[in-house]
């Protein structure tokens, strides 16, 4: 397959923002600027970035509590998503909602949820109100692994196949549920077979590898957008950081994270861009230095935003009555 | 003005919503072939079809789930729970999702969701004869709607389908049958509105549901004896109003709360806390509060009838009060 060369760069920028922005924002995590949990995406950003780049900008995307990725590959400005780490009111839920709970409906990220599988059935209702309504969107719901083992998975899922409605699960595996090995939580390794139990498509990508997910999620995306019901995609990546900041990692020893290093996605994808000719180091370089000054900004901005105003608390609690509801 | 029952206002606000909006769609148990279990929806799927009147699988925590992305997505569900007992099973969907998307996400977001849910018993046993609307009332971000008479429950719904809240509405299954009455004309009831259901001079009863016609049969009673009771039916419990309530506190300075759930924590000590605190000065006497027995709901047709509040019970507690 020939890469074009602004998509293959667009991507390693991505990836690349992704990482700093997160490596940042573990410093911050430090120096007691972000508060609450913390959940790193490091070492997954093939799977957001892959998948952005397959779906439509206007197809509809729930995630969980690992979300800060998705945001920043969807092309969100990363002043507002680190805003958001930091509880400011410039964040993009106004600093109500935090690092699991991002959203930005105008580019239908519709929300990290926090409840380990919970959105699952959101997201089968959000598709269904897509196909009612005769939109042509599609829902892509992000998990990962762990949420495979809980109810809302499988019954949300049963209920997108029994309606067929256009919805997109993307497993992401990073072998660990918080410090859970998948082998002893999951009676079934692979999760892409657990689509057998909706009779729905389900298939497997490295999830390290931007092109080979962007190719899966395009066909999955292309087969529901065209009728064919939901879809199920397992990537399989590995999570470089703990589980959140306050991991002690017992579960696992060093020498397996450095050998899963090995298989990093943003250097892997810097080779292929070199290999192929498609662009040279300098211009990769010149990227990487781009973004270190974008999230370095990111940081400022946040820095310098104000806390929200204390009349925010009773705000949007509920929406107010006697609206004109068409 | 016509009679209808309480389960024919309910269904004639469905429908009605439904003709009006194509966006308002109905989801649940054996709602659409089957009728509804208590036969709530009957008839609707022959009128409006299986894209707008779903059966979904026994999976309460699922279908409600994707009713609030339903909301989220465009449309306007009417989630209906065959009863509130397997709320329980939805319990993280109604508390985490839809009631707190709207504030977490900084207000980009709206839940227009409907979720109806009968209490009641009946020989039902434990795990199937409960109320629980205190657990409802209790979270920030939803509405709570629970109406006693077929008039408040047709103009509460049409009020519930149009909100961009969500609105967990709970109807009595003892109340279905009930006839009272209902115009044909349009009309909506608003939230948070407390009604005076029969106004007194001596006793304060405050109650909602299926309590309201109990308090309200023994306000009869006590009438002949010459014990006047104002009965004030609360029909939403969040957001709770309470002014209709210090009003006539500061008539009769005796106040009694009639509810059918357990009174330890419930809407009643609520109640009771409020207006010790703000009509202090008032009371001659403390609040007085009737509910279920503390105990599961037991089968035997003897010992369940021991569990609820009725006419000769509420009638007996007025009368103490004002001993």
């Amino acid at each position: 397959m020939t890469i074009d060369k602004g998509e293959g760069v667009e991507w390693y920028r991505k990836m690349v923002l992704i990482r700093r922005f997160e490596e940042r924002a573990e410093a911050a995590y430090g120096e007691g600027l972000i508060g609450g949990f913390l959940h790193l995406y490091i070492g997954e950003e093939a799977i957001a970035v892959g998948a952005m780049a397959a779906l439509a900008p206007d197809d509809d995307v729930l995630t969980h509590y690992r979300d800060h990725g998705y945001l920043l590959a969807r092309g969100i400005d990363p002043r507002p998503v680190m805003a958001e780490l930091f509880g400011r009111a410039t964040g993009v839920s106004k600093g109500k909602g935090g690092s699991m709970h991002m959203a930005v409906v105008r580019e239908h990220l519709w929300g990290g949820y926090a409840i380990v599988g919970g959105h699952v059935p959101l997201a089968a209702g959000m598709a269904f109100a897509n196909r009612y309504l005769g939109n042509p969107r599609v829902v892509a719901c992000f998990m990962g692994e762990g949420a495979t083992n809980i109810g809302t998975f499988y019954a949300g899922l049963n209920l997108a196949a029994v309606w067929k409605v256009p919805l997109v699960a993307i497993v992401e595996n990073n072998h660990y549920a918080m410090g859970s090995p998948v082998e002893r939580v999951s009676a079934v390794r692979d999760i892409y077979r657990k689509a057998c139990a909706f009779d729905m498509p389900g298939v497997q990508v490295d999830g390290n590898d931007v092109l080979a997910v962007r190719g899966a999620v395009r066909e999955r995306v292309e087969a529901a957008r065209a009728g064919g019901g939901p879809q199920l995609i397992e990537a399989v990546t590995y999570r470089f950081r703990g589980h959140s900041m306050g991991d002690p990692q017992r579960y696992r020893t060093k020498d397996e994270v450095e050998a899963a290093k090995e298989k990093d996605p943003i250097p892997r994808w810097r080779s292929v861009l070199l290999d192929g000719g498609i662009a040279t180091g300098a211009e990769l370089d010149g990227i990487d230095a781009a973004v270190e000054a974008e999230v370095a900004e990111a940081v400022r901005f946040a820095t310098e935003s104000p806390a929200p105003e204390a009349s925010e608390i009773d705000r949007d609690v509920l929406v107010a009555e006697g609206a004109d509801h068409g | 003005m016509a009679e209808k029952s309480y389960r024919d206002a309910i269904r004639e606000a469905l429908q009605e919503e439904m003709a009006r909006d194509e966006r308002v769609l109905i989801l649940g148990e054996e709602v659409g072939v089957w009728g509804g279990s208590y036969a709530v929806t009957r008839g609707l799927y022959d009128v409006f079809g299986a894209r707008r009147v779903i059966d979904t699988p026994i999976a309460e925590a699922e279908f409600i789930g994707a009713a609030v992305g339903m909301a989220m997505g465009g449309l306007r569900p009417v989630a209906e729970l065959m009863t509130i007992n397997f709320s329980l099973i939805a319990i993280d969907q109604i508390v985490n999702n839809a009631a707190k998307i709207h504030y977490m996400f900084g207000g980009q977001v709206k839940v227009p969701l409907v979720i109806r849910m009968p209490a009641g018993w009946g020989q039902l046993g434990a795990t199937h004869s409960q109320t629980f609307e205190g657990w409802f009332a209790h979270v920030p971000g939803l509405i709570v709607a629970m109406p006693g008479t077929p008039y408040d429950a047709k103009g509460m719904l049409k009020s519930a389908i149009r909100s961009d809240n969500p609105v967990v509405f709970i109807e009595h299954a003892r109340l279905y049958g009930m006839k009272g009455e209902v115009p044909d004309g349009e009309y909506t009831l608003p939230f948070g509105v407390s009604d005076v259901k029969r106004t007194g001079k001596d006793v304060t009863i405050v109650t909602w549901s299926r309590m309201l016609q109990v308090s309200l049969a023994a306000a009869e009673t006590l009438s002949k004896e010459g014990i006047e009771c104002e009965v004030i039916d609360l029909r939403t419990l969040r957001p709770l109003d309470l002014a209709p309530v210090y009003a006539s506190v500061e008539k009769t300075h005796r106040v009694l709360v009639v509810e059918e759930d357990w009174t330890t924590l419930g809407m009643g000590a609520e109640i009771a806390a409020r207006i010790a605190h703000d009509r202090f000065d008032q009371l001659d006497a403390p609040v007085e509060r009737l509910g279920q027995t503390e105990v599961p709901v037991p089968y035997a047709k003897n010992l369940e009838a021991l569990m609820f509040p009725d006419e000769p019970r509420v009638a007996e507690t007025v009368r103490k009060l004002i001993g």
